[in-house]
């Protein structure tokens, strides 16, 4: 429930995922649910060699289950909640 | 904290691509692409004129699949595709396809998972 209130908190902010089979996908997080399936929009793939299928996909939905992590700018985040409201 | 109106999280968050050209990656690596026509909680999904997309360098080929129901637990991803995107990438016909990667295996052969033995070790 932390986890899921956090990734919420999140939502609007961009975010790289990084799956189990190595892909790591950059995007704005659409939306999150209580398995922490995820929706990117505006996405981009960096191994496009390893994984020419993503070129064509601009947002997906990723199974909560087959995520390694998620890791984003922590700093442009703190930067946003500090000085993003005035 | 400000959620897009209507909030459709997760699965359910599919709803936005319906009747849209959607590409599933499936557990097993496989890449379908087709038409979603419905989804559910589990993301259990209901695609419509699947064809799998088969990749090697820059090549792919596709194999029609027909009407398919995708069991949830098996869905790594799915994305929306759009057509309009430049890939670079070449569709071939199955049999040049075939070609292509006996020809690509033989320039890059896969990596052995396998310990190497004593005496492969020794030689090396």
């Amino acid at each position: 429930m932390l986890f899921f209130s956090f990734f919420k908190s999140l939502v609007g902010k961009d975010v790289v995922v990084e799956l189990k089979n190595d892909l790591s996908i950059c995007g704005t997080l659409h939306s999150v649910d209580q398995y922490l399936n995820m929706k990117l929009t505006d996405i981009t793939v960096s191994d496009t060699d390893r994984f020419p299928h993503m070129i064509s996909v601009k947002n997906c939905f990723i199974r909560g289950s087959v995520v390694r992590f998620v890791s984003f700018f922590e700093w442009l985040w703190v930067l946003l909640t500090k000085f993003g409201q005035g | 904290m400000d959620l897009p109106d209507p909030y459709l999280p997760g699965a359910i968050s599919l709803f936005e691509q319906l009747d849209k050209k959607l590409l599933v990656v499936l557990r097993d690596g496989r890449k379908l692409i087709g038409f979603l026509r419905s989804i559910d909680q589990f993301a259990n999904l209901i695609l419509e004129d699947v064809v799998e997309r088969t990749f090697v360098d820059k090549f792919f080929c596709e194999t029609s699949q027909g009407f398919m129901l995708i069991r949830g637990e098996n869905v790594e991803l799915a994305g929306e595709i759009d057509d309009n995107i430049p890939t670079n990438l070449t569709q071939v016909s199955p049999e040049e396809f075939r070609m292509i990667e006996d020809d690509f295996l033989a320039r890059n052969p896969p990596k052995s998972l396998k310990r190497p033995t004593a005496a492969e070790e020794h030689e090396a």
